[in-house]
C-alpha cells in the first residue's frame, strides 16, 4: 500500500513534529549537560570554570541523593498501585446498570479538572490540618486525637492527594476499555455459572491489559515529575523530597546551577530505567 | 479631610499634563503580605501624584523569591522594582545587580529611616533598598492566661521564665497551648526562629573559619529546649505551623505565648481578625539566664530596583512614594494608626499619635535590641542574625529546617537532627567551594 | 423474577456509585461551600454544612486584589492557543505513522514520550536564558509554545491511536476513485476522526491549564494565568481559607464546567489505543 511517493509525503508530514520535539529534548538536554560540567554559581558570579565530573559525583556522594530516589520510587509506585487498583474496580462499577450514570461519572471524573496547586491546598489546609482541617474535627467527632497527617504521615498523605488527582483518569481509560468488552462474552460466561471473580480474572483482567500498560505509562511520566504537590503541602521535609524536589533545593534554593544540572541529568537516567523496566515488563501489550 | 481630598486633586489635575509625558507602567512583584496588599489598594494615590500606573505581580514568599532570584541572577528584567529582604539586599547589592538609592531627594528624608534597617539595607554606606516595613521579635502573650497562671510577665523575660508559663498556661482539654512556636521547615520559617534560639544560647553557625558549628554543646542545649518547650506545650502539628498558621491559632485564642515578628502584634490586636485583641501583651523576646544576646532578630521587607530597568527614574519615584512619611500618615489617616507598616521610620515612633498604639513601644524596643553586624556571643565571619547573609544560606538553612522539622514531628532526637543538619551545612558550603 | 433482582442490583449499583462518586467529589464540593462562607465560619467546629449565611464577599475581595478577568483569559489563550497548535502540528505526522507505518514507529513514539521525562526544575536556568534572548518572557507566545511542545507528545499519541482505528480499505477506496492526499485528509479522514481530535482538544485543554510550573515561572505581569492568580492566594496572613476557596473555585470553575459540558465525549474518546 505504501508506495514511494506516500514514504516521503509521510516524512514530510512527520518532519515538523519530529523537528520540534528533538529541538525541545536537545536544546534544554545540551544546555543541561553543558552546566552539568561547571561550576555554575549565579550569586556568586555565575560561571566558575569547568569542573569535570565534580557536580556528578557530589550529587551522588550527598547524603539525601539515595533517600530522594527510594521517596520518588515509593511515591509513584504508591500511587500507581491505589490508582490502578480502584481505577479498574471503580470502572467495573460504572459499567454496570445505574440510575444517573452520567451524574455520577462528572463526578467521579471531577477531581482530574483541579489544577495541583489547588488540590495541594484544599487538602494540606481544610482538610489535613491538624487544627481545623476537616479531618481533625471528624476524628475528634470519634473522640480520637487527631493525626497530623503532614508531618507524621507525610508519604501516605501526599500519595492520598496525588491518587485523588489520577484516579478519575485511570478510571476514564479503564472504563472505555471495559465498554468495548464483548457482553456476549461476559453473560456466556455467566450462563455457564462462572463465578464473578473468575469472570473478573479470567475475561475483564486480561482484555484490561493493554488498558492499565496505558495508564501505568502516561502516569508514571507525569508522577516522575510531581512537584507543586510537595512544594504546597511539605516542602520537601519528613522524608517526602524527591529526586525532582532534590533538583529544585540544588538549583532555585541553594542556586547552584552546576550540581543541580547534573541532578537533572541523573533525573533523566531514572526516568529512562523506569521507563525501559515498564516496556519489559508491560512492553508486550504495547505492540503499537 | 475633605480640602485635603480637593487638595489632591488640584494637584493631580496640575501635575497629569507634566507627568503623562513620561507616564510609564511599572511592573512590581509583591509578597502576598497584609502590608503590600493595603499598598495595592493605595495604588491610585501614586498614579494620582506622579502619572505613572502599576501592574502588580503578587506571589507568595516562597514562590516570590524564587521568581525574584531567578529573575535577577539571569538578568531577566520582568521586574522594575522588587520587594526582597534584609537578607538578599547585601548579597544583591554586592554583586551590583540593584540600583543605589543614596540619591533620593532632601525631602525623602534618608537619615530618618531607623538605624538597624538602614545599616542592613546597605553595603559599604550604599543604601540598595527601602524598607517598607521592618520587623524584630518578641513575645506576645494573653494576658488574661498569664492572669489565671498566677504569673507576671517581666519586661525581659528569661527562657526558664517562658518555660514554666508554658506549662502552667497549657489546658490541652480546652485546646489552649501554652506556647505556638515555628515549626515549619524554611529558612525564613522555623530556622529564623531556631537561629534566634541558639544565639540567645551562646551558639552560632559558623566559626571564623566557616567552620559548622552545630556539633557545639550550645547547639545541643538550644535545640533541646526549643524541642521540649514545643513538642509538650505547643499545639499539635506544630511542625508544620509557620508564622501564617501560628497567626490564625492565636487569633482563635489557642495560644498561651507566641514568639514571632513584631509586625504579628497590629494582627493579633485587630478586633477584626483576632477573638483574643483585647487581651495581649508584649514583652522582649527571651535569652537564657546570662547569655549576652536575646532571641530577636531584625528583618525588613523592602523595595529595590534590579539594576539595568529602563524604568529606573519612575521606579524611584515609586519608592520615594511608598516609603515615604506621607504614605504613613495616609495610611493612618484611611485604616488608623495601628495599621500603619512598622519599623521602617524613626518620626514614626516620636510621633505621639502612633506612641498610643499599644505595641509601638515593645516593636522599637525589640528593633534596637538586635544588631545584625553584631549577632551571637562568640565572633563570626557573617553578618544576620536570623540568617546568614551569604548565597548559600537559602539552601543551607532549609535543608537544616527539614531536619528540625522532622525532629519536633517526632520522627528523630534533637541530636539526630543536628548531626545530619552539620553533615548537609558541611555538605552544602563544600559545594559552595568553602 | 430476573427482573426484580435486576432493579435490585441496579438500586444497589446506584447507591454504591453515587456514594462513591460523592466522596471524591467531596472536597471540590467542600471548597467551593467554603468559598461562600466566612472567614470565622470556615474553620467553625463543628464544621458548617449548608446552613450558615451565605456570603459573596470573598470573591469581592478576590476580585478588588486582582483582576480575575485578565488571568482567566491568559489561561484560555495559552491553554486553547497552544492545544490547537500542537493538534495541527500532530495531525500529519499522527496521519503518517498511522498509514504508512514504518519500523520506526513504534521507537518514534516512544521517543517522544520519553522528551516529557527532562525534569522541569533541571532546564528552567536553561529555558529561562532562551527566553531572555528571545525575548519571550512575559508573553503569551511564549508560553504557549512552551505548552505545546510539552504536550506534542500526549497528543501525537492519541490521534494516532486514532488514526489506527480508522481502516485502510475505505483509503483505499477513495484512491481508486482518484482522491488525491488532500482529499483524504480533509474529506475522508477528518470526518472520521473528530471524535478522536475532540477528546484529544479536551484532554490537552485540561493538561495546558493546569500546568503549573512553567506558566508560574515564565511570566510577569502580562502573560500570567490562573495558576499565578492562585499563587498569591496560597498563604496570606492570618484566616484565609474563605478567601483561598474563592480563589480556588474561580481557578478551577472553567475547566471544570467545560470539562462537565464534554465528559461524555472524554469518557468515549480518552482511549490511548487502549482499546483492542
Amino acid at each position: 500500500m505504501a508506495t514511494q511517493h506516500s514514504r516521503s509525503a509521510a516524512r514530510i508530514m512527520m518532519a515538523p513534529a519530529v523537528i520540534l520535539l528533538l529541538g525541545w529534548m536537545l536544546v534544554p538536554l545540551t544546555m543541561t549537560l553543558y552546566f552539568s560540567f561547571k561550576k555554575y554559581l549565579p550569586l556568586r558570579g555565575g560561571d566558575l570554570g569547568w569542573v569535570g565530573f565534580d557536580n556528578y559525583v557530589r550529587f551522588v556522594s550527598s547524603s539525601t541523593f539515595w533517600p530522594s530516589v527510594q521517596t520518588t520510587l515509593i511515591i509513584v509506585g504508591g500511587v500507581l498501585l491505589i490508582t490502578v487498583i480502584l481505577g479498574v474496580l471503580l470502572a467495573i462499577l460504572l459499567d454496570q446498570p445505574m440510575w444517573g450514570q452520567g451524574v455520577v461519572r462528572i463526578l467521579v471524573i471531577a477531581p482530574f479538572f483541579v489544577m495541583p496547586t489547588v488540590s495541594a491546598l484544599v487538602w494540606k489546609n481544610m482538610f489535613m490540618d491538624p487544627v481545623n482541617g476537616l479531618f481533625a474535627h471528624l476524628w475528634q467527632a470519634f473522640g480520637a486525637q487527631p493525626v497530623e497527617w503532614l508531618s507524621n504521615a507525610s508519604l501516605f498523605s501526599i500519595i492520598l492527594i496525588v491518587s485523588w488527582q489520577w484516579l478519575p483518569f485511570a478510571t476514564l481509560i479503564l472504563l472505555t476499555a471495559i465498554q468495548s468488552l464483548d457482553s456476549e462474552q461476559l453473560e456466556a460466561a455467566e450462563m455457564d455459572g462462572a463465578p464473578p471473580l473468575s469472570r473478573f480474572a479470567h475475561i475483564i483482567l486480561p482484555h484490561l491489559a493493554r488498558a492499565i500498560t496505558i495508564v501505568v505509562l502516561i502516569q508514571t511520566i507525569f508522577l516522575l515529575a510531581i512537584f507543586a504537590e510537595i512544594f504546597v503541602t511539605t516542602g520537601g521535609s519528613f522524608g517526602t523530597r524527591t529526586l525532582t524536589y532534590l533538583i529544585y533545593q540544588r538549583v532555585l534554593e541553594s542556586q547552584n546551577v552546576g550540581l543541580g544540572s547534573a541532578g537533572g541529568v541523573y533525573a533523566i537516567i531514572l526516568a529512562n530505567i523506569v521507563a525501559i523496566f515498564l516496556m519489559r515488563i508491560v512492553g508486550k501489550n504495547l505492540d503499537a | 479631610m475633605f480640602i485635603k481630598n480637593a487638595l489632591c486633586a488640584t494637584t493631580a489635575l496640575v501635575m497629569l499634563p507634566v507627568a503623562a509625558a513620561h507616564a510609564e507602567t511599572l511592573t512590581i512583584a509583591t509578597v502576598n503580605n497584609g502590608d503590600m496588599i493595603r499598598m495595592q489598594g493605595l495604588t491610585e494615590d501614586f498614579t494620582a501624584k506622579t502619572g505613572h500606573t502599576v501592574e502588580w505581580v503578587t506571589l507568595e514568599e516562597n514562590v516570590l523569591r524564587q521568581r525574584v532570584t531567578q529573575d535577577i541572577a539571569t538578568k531577566g528584567g520582568q521586574f522594575d522594582i522588587m520587594t526582597i529582604g534584609m537578607y538578599e539586599t547585601p548579597i544583591w547589592g554586592k554583586q551590583g545587580w540593584l540600583v543605589s538609592l543614596d540619591d533620593l531627594p532632601e525631602s525623602y528624608d534618608t537619615q530618618d529611616i531607623l538605624p538597624a534597617m538602614r545599616g542592613g539595607l546597605s553595603v559599604d554606606g550604599t543604601l540598595y533598598a527601602a524598607p517598607f516595613y521592618g520587623e524584630s521579635s518578641m513575645i506576645m502573650y494573653r494576658t488574661d492566661l498569664m492572669e489565671q497562671a498566677g504569673l507576671e510577665m517581666p519586661d525581659a523575660p528569661t527562657w526558664d521564665f517562658v518555660a514554666d508559663a508554658a506549662a502552667k498556661m497549657t489546658d490541652q482539654d480546652n485546646e489552649i497551648y501554652g506556647v505556638c512556636l515555628r515549626g515549619k521547615a524554611g529558612w525564613g520559617e522555623n530556622m529564623a526562629f531556631i537561629t534566634t534560639v541558639a544565639n540567645s544560647f551562646g551558639a552560632r553557625w559558623f566559626d571564623e573559619n566557616w567552620t559548622p558549628q552545630l556539633d557545639s554543646d550550645e547547639w545541643k542545649e538550644a535545640v533541646n529546649f526549643y524541642n521540649d518547650l514545643l513538642t509538650n506545650y505547643g499545639p499539635p502539628g506544630a511542625s508544620t505551623n509557620g508564622f501564617n498558621e501560628n497567626l490564625a491559632l492565636f487569633q482563635q485564642g489557642k495560644c498561651g505565648m507566641w514568639i514571632d515578628a513584631t509586625v504579628a502584634a497590629s494582627f493579633v490586636t485587630n478586633p477584626e481578625d483576632s477573638t483574643v485583641a483585647d487581651k495581649v501583651g508584649f514583652a522582649l523576646a527571651p535569652n537564657k539566664d546570662g547569655v549576652s544576646k536575646r532571641a530577636n532578630w531584625l528583618w525588613a521587607w523592602a523595595l529595590a530596583i534590579p539594576a539595568g530597568t529602563q524604568k529606573e527614574a519612575a521606579a524611584k519615584q515609586f519608592i520615594e512614594w511608598a516609603t515615604s512619611k506621607d504614605y504613613l500618615s495616609l495610611v493612618a489617616e484611611k485604616e488608623g494608626w495601628a495599621n500603619v507598616p512598622p519599623g521602617s521610620r524613626t518620626s514614626l515612633y516620636e510621633n505621639p499619635e502612633y506612641a498610643k498604639v499599644p505595641f509601638a513601644k515593645m516593636t522599637l524596643d525589640s528593633i534596637n535590641a538586635a544588631d545584625p553586624n553584631n549577632p551571637t556571643v562568640e565572633p563570626v565571619p557573617y553578618v544576620g542574625i536570623q540568617y546568614v547573609a551569604i548565597p548559600e544560606w537559602a539552601g543551607i538553612g532549609t535543608s537544616a529546617g527539614q531536619e528540625f522539622s522532622a525532629m519536633v514531628a517526632g520522627q528523630q532526637t534533637p541530636e539526630q537532627a543536628l548531626e545530619k543538619a552539620q553533615t548537609l551545612v558541611t555538605e552544602e558550603m563544600e559545594a559552595a567551594g568553602y | 423474577m430476573a427482573r426484580a433482582v435486576t432493579t435490585r442490583r441496579k438500586a444497589f449499583n446506584t447507591l454504591l456509585a453515587w456514594s462513591i462518586g460523592l466522596l471524591i467529589f467531596f472536597p471540590i464540593l467542600w471548597t467551593i461551600l467554603t468559598s461562600f462562607k466566612t472567614e470565622a465560619q470556615a474553620i467553625s467546629d463543628p464544621p458548617l454544612f449548608l446552613f450558615f449565611d451565605w456570603t459573596l464577599e470573598n470573591y469581592a475581595v478576590v476580585q478588588e486584589r486582582s483582576d480575575y478577568t485578565r488571568f482567566l483569559w491568559n489561561s484560555i489563550i495559552i491553554a486553547g492557543g497552544s492545544t490547537v497548535l500542537g493538534i495541527l502540528i500532530a495531525v500529519p505526522a499522527a496521519w503518517s505513522m498511522a498509514f504508512v507505518p514504518s519500523k520506526r514507529t513504534k521507537d518514534i513514539l516512544l521517543w517522544m514520550l520519553s522528551t516529557k521525562m527532562l525534569p522541569a526544575v533541571g532546564v528552567l536556568y536553561p529555558i529561562y536564558i532562551l527566553f531572555i534572548e528571545l525575548g519571550l518572557l512575559d508573553t503569551r507566545l511564549g508560553l504557549t509554545i512552551v505548552l505545546m511542545l510539552i504536550n506534542l507528545p500526549i497528543i501525537v499519541w492519541m490521534l494516532y491511536t486514532y488514526f489506527k482505528e480508522i481502516p485502510g480499505e475505505i483509503l483505499e477506496a477513495a484512491r481508486m476513485d482518484g482522491a488525491g492526499l488532500k482529499e483524504e485528509i480533509l474529506f475522508i479522514l477528518t470526518p472520521m476522526a473528530i471524535p478522536g481530535i475532540a477528546s484529544t482538544f479536551l484532554l490537552n485543554i485540561i493538561l495546558a491549564w493546569n500546568e503549573a510550573f512553567w506558566t508560574l515561572n515564565l511570566t510577569a505581569a502580562k502573560a500570567a494565568p490562573l495558576t499565578a492568580f492562585i499563587a498569591s492566594y496560597s498563604s496570606p496572613e492570618g484566616l484565609f481559607y474563605a478567601k483561598l476557596s474563592a480563589a480556588a473555585t474561580m481557578a478551577i470553575a472553567p475547566i471544570l464546567i467545560l470539562g462537565w459540558f464534554s465528559q461524555k465525549q472524554l469518557v468515549r474518546g480518552l482511549t490511548f489505543g487502549a482499546v483492542k
